[in-house]
């Protein structure tokens, strides 16, 4: 309004305060963002768990199912078996108690199987062939990524079924096998060449006599290490494995009465709650070292101890008679090794069952120029690629831990470097977001609300059948669980922002753009109330330039 | 009673302004694209103010409530000044402001003629900030109450003349450091033993309707305001309101220092009708008061340069008198039935909110 025109005194028409620019009084700006939250940032197979989980939290099971499964063809597999990294580092034990992720993706493959939902179908043919050597975790995981990729892959595989340690290490009662048959059959289903009871002996020879382009590797880690253990003609020494595999062929070994069990890691566990189920009296697990230094995980020596499993800390076997064991028992020293005392003792076992650890079979490497072996283990670069050029590696046969999960994000990277090197390309993995930490939360706006436990089979029954031990949660439950989410670091579209800005300047966009809402930096003044008040840390106040 | 209940669980539940997880009709006036900005844009009230903040928050919930057929007489003061130098206006309705002392007369006035002109859709609002309220107008007001007429009286009260450089009013609280009650001498700052609560008085006018209620709590500010949009009479809502500036806190901090306020029992919510407490929004973590005046440099000098441990005690006396009196701890697993009750919180998780007290933990 030029008031140089108006006479003196007069009267204005009411203007609007909209003419106030007050965006000039700013010297911070709000600005969306997205973090990435530590549940995906720890998923060793690469998953988005808090995408996922925003998609389960508004009942749409498909959409989030499909989510997982543009990373991990498995969910109902990993929904059981997953050590769920996810879980541990979820922002949300600083509150009551982690999201309960593991179960909800169990309940969403679980629903896939129920309602037939089918994995997306492959990419047009690429005309390259890919051979993978081992059809365990690692492999399939492969597989399926290579498969959608538009590759021809074949799955080869020495021994007579698909699953590797899924299917011979880790029992029925952790995995029932009609899970584990319906999402290797969805895989297998995509077109993958299934070859079984085919032995590679030579990595090399087998791509160039196939007329393969690449080669992953993923025959894991099989043969079971030995102790040297001075024993009696009569003793009966068995190694975990095969007892696991005997299980799983169908043909349980006679352990008898009383069994001891040698070792402390998961194959441990398995073994000694196999004995257990399979009529064993006494199940007892006889571990070198303490609690503490345990390698097993911690919920399967708890469900262990609730069977009813005994463990003997700090004690190695000297010697195996018929029906009876010299133990000796140990003290860790100030490095924490554990070191013999001398104080021996006498204990009565049927049988002992070796569970120390396996080791690769790496003889299919030992004509191929360019391999490393450090450690038992082939030695890979980033794109998992071992010296031999196309020759690819993953799952238990590099170093990494020995995980279903690590499995399958190996053989997820590994497909992507794959085809890239296919393609001549190199694949560059997407920039990892800032870490949404807990800090960076309100999390006054959360509900209250603790995680739901999964019901677990009542110990006394579970001791005696090969039933699954932990159940699945209801629709409803499940729903309940995905929504205890915090959204770390990802709008969630709660309408805070837009609602508690003073001035009115924050927009809310019908539809969304690339974000939800977006800034009016006519009028903000940078008061920094909606980042402040935005529960899962997704504004940011950035400093104006001037 | 405002039929508001909050919503368990779903992620947020009904503590955010809106939440895609619950029915359109379950989130706030505020979450609606097209509410109705009784402030608009460009009003010049300082950055991160409660008080603008807060008369949008119910105003809009007003205009929502009426379909926008209110008029507001506004009293002197922050609200009045930054929403219209001369020409502009933020209103979005028909506002007018006469003088710091009558806005009750006048919303009176404007009533009375609403009537006489056989007008009975169209409602009247007042309002005002603590100075027009609690001092100024206080004697208007009382009149409003005691003669019933029909308007709703809004008191913005940010506990100080904050408009013209902070000075002490009657809703100023004991040891905060004004413009007029300076941090120095053996008792610094205001003085304890003066100061009014206004809504209690507006209650022994036995009115048909006194709320409190602050910007932390949205959802329970519009109900209260909803409710009071629904019946006929004299009726008195009392707002906390944050001042970044006369409060000495950090402009993005106004929500949190409300909830603060509310959580340390430092500001009673709870409404009533005909003289009587009928409804309590209790607290959902309680807190000690240090936790709601350690971030407020009006405060200040009972932390530095040496803690005045006797002034906390008392501030923190006052607070559980709050508590008790008003009730504001939720007894069992289900409340007290009264009003809004924290319907969320079951045996579990109160148990672990008092663990995280005892810890030490804060917002």
């Amino acid at each position: 309004m030029s008031t140089g025109e108006l006479p003196f005194a007069i009267t204005l028409d009411v203007g609007s305060s909209r003419a106030n620019r007050t965006g000039s009084w700013r010297t911070e700006q709000p600005q969306y963002v997205r973090h990435q939250a530590p549940c995906g940032r720890d998923c060793p197979a690469g998953e988005d768990v808090q995408a996922w989980l925003a998609l389960a939290e508004e009942g749409d099971y498909e959409a989030a199912w499909r989510l997982i499964v543009e990373e991990n063809p498995m969910p109902a597999v990993m929904g059981r078996v997953c050590y769920h990294p996810c879980e541990t580092a979820c922002n949300r034990v600083q509150l009551d108690e982690a999201v309960g992720i593991n179960s909800v993706e169990r309940f969403l493959g679980d629903e896939a199987l129920r309602c037939g939902w089918q994995l997306p179908p492959p990419a047009p043919a690429s005309g390259k062939r890919v051979l993978v050597v081992g059809a365990g975790p690692c492999g399939l995981s492969a597989a399926y990524h290579l498969a959608r990729l538009g590759h021809a892959v074949t799955l080869r595989d020495a021994g007579p079924r698909v699953g590797g340690m899924m299917r011979f290490g880790i029992p029925r009662y952790r995995l029932p096998r009609e899970i584990l048959d319906a999402e290797i059959q969805r895989i297998l289903d995509l077109g993958v060449a299934l070859e079984l009871d085919t032995h590679v002996p030579d990595a090399l020879a087998a791509m160039r006599d196939g007329g393969f382009d690449a080669c992953l590797l993923a025959v894991g880690a099989q043969l079971a290490k030995r102790a040297y253990i001075p024993a009696g003609s009569a003793a009966k020494v068995l190694d975990a494995l095969a007892v696991l595999h005997e299980m799983d062929r169908g043909e349980p070994p006679r352990l008898g009465r009383r069994v001891v069990v040698y070792g402390g890691g998961n194959t441990a566990m398995d073994a000694a709650r196999t004995a257990k189920r399979l009529g064993a009296e006494e199940a007892i697990i006889v571990y070198r070292r303490n609690r503490e230094k345990m390698p097993a995980h911690e919920s399967e020596l708890e469900e262990a101890l609730q069977e009813g499993i005994l463990v003997k800390w700090l004690t190695t076997i000297k010697r195996a008679d018929q029906g009876r064991l010299m133990v000796e028992r140990m003290e860790l020293d100030a490095s924490g090794y554990p070191q013999p005392t001398g104080e021996l003792e006498e204990l009565e076992a049927d049988s002992v069952v070796l569970a120390l650890g396996q080791d690769t079979d790496l003889s299919l490497l030992e004509g191929t120029p360019g391999i490393e072996v450090q450690d038992g283990v082939v030695t890979v670069g980033e794109d998992m690629m071992t010296g031999a050029p196309g020759i690819f590696a993953g799952g238990d046969m590099v170093p990494a831990d020995r995980t279903v999960t690590v499995a399958v994000g190996h053989g997820k990277l590994a497909a992507r470097h794959i085809d890239a090197w296919l393609a001549g390309r190199v694949y560059e993995p997407p920039p990892a977001a800032a870490a949404a930490t807990f800090e960076t939360l309100n999390t006054w706006y959360y509900t209250d609300a603790p995680q739901t436990v999964r019901p677990s089979l009542d110990a006394v029954r579970r001791s005696s059948t090969f039933d699954e031990v932990v159940l699945g949660l209801d629709a409803a439950s499940a729903l309940f669980e995905a929504r205890r989410c915090m959204s770390c670091g990802n709008c969630f579209a709660c309408d805070n922002c837009f609602g508690v800005c003073p001035d009115n300047a924050v927009i809310k966009l019908e539809p969304p753009g690339s974000y939800q809402y977006e800034v009016d930096l006519d009028y903000c003044k940078g008061c920094g109330m909606c980042a402040r008040e935005c529960p899962c840390g997704a504004i940011e106040m950035v400093s104006e330039t001037i | 009673m405002p039929p508001y209940t909050r919503v368990p669980f779903l992620q947020t539940g009904s503590l955010v302004v809106g939440n895609r997880l619950l029915a359109p009709e379950q989130r706030t006036v505020q979450a609606d694209p097209a509410r109705a900005n009784a402030i608009t844009c460009g009003h010049r009230a300082c950055q991160g103010c409660g008080e603008a903040l807060g008369a949008r928050y119910a105003l809009d919930a007003a205009m929502r409530a009426t379909g926008g057929d209110v008029i507001a007489a506004n009293a002197t003061g922050c609200l009045e000044v930054f929403s219209t130098p001369y020409p502009e206006s933020s209103w979005q309705l028909p506002w007018v402001h006469s003088l710091f002392a009558n806005a009750p007369a006048v919303a009176t006035g404007i009533a009375a003629a609403l009537r006489a002109k056989g007008n009975d859709h169209t409602r009247v609002i007042g309002q005002g900030g603590d100075g027009g309220t609690v001092d100024i107008g206080f004697a208007c007001l009382s009149g409003m109450f005691e003669r019933g007429d029909d308007v709703l009286y809004i008191c913005y009260d940010n506990e100080a003349y904050m408009n013209t450089g902070v000075q002490r009013s009657a809703s100023t609280p004991p040891a905060a450091r004004t413009a007029t009650t300076q941090a120095v001498g053996p008792d610094p700052g205001a003085p304890f033993g003066q100061g009014k609560f206004v809504p209690l008085i507006a209650l022994a006018h036995e009115i048909p309707y006194v709320a409190t209620a602050t910007i932390a709590d949205l959802h329970d500010l519009e109900a209260k305001v909803e409710h009071a949009m629904s019946i006929r009479g004299a009726r008195y809502i009392h707002v906390y309101v944050t001042c970044p500036l006369g409060f000495g806190v950090d402009s993005g901090d106004s929500i949190r220092i409300a909830r603060l306020a509310t959580e340390t029992g430092y500001f009673p919510v709870f409404e009533g009708a005909y003289g009587d407490i009928t409804g309590v929004t209790k607290i959902r973590r309680k807190l000690p008061i240090e936790t709601y005046l350690k971030p407020q440099r009006r405060y200040a000098h009972l932390f530095r340069p040496r803690r005045r441990d006797e002034v906390i005690a008392r501030l923190q006396a006052r607070a559980d008198r709050n508590i008790a009196r008003f009730g504001l701890l939720e007894t069992g697993p289900q409340g007290n039935g009264a009003g809004v009750t924290g319907a969320d919180a079951n045996g579990d998780a109160l148990g672990r909110v008092d663990q995280l007290i005892e810890a030490g933990e804060i917002l």
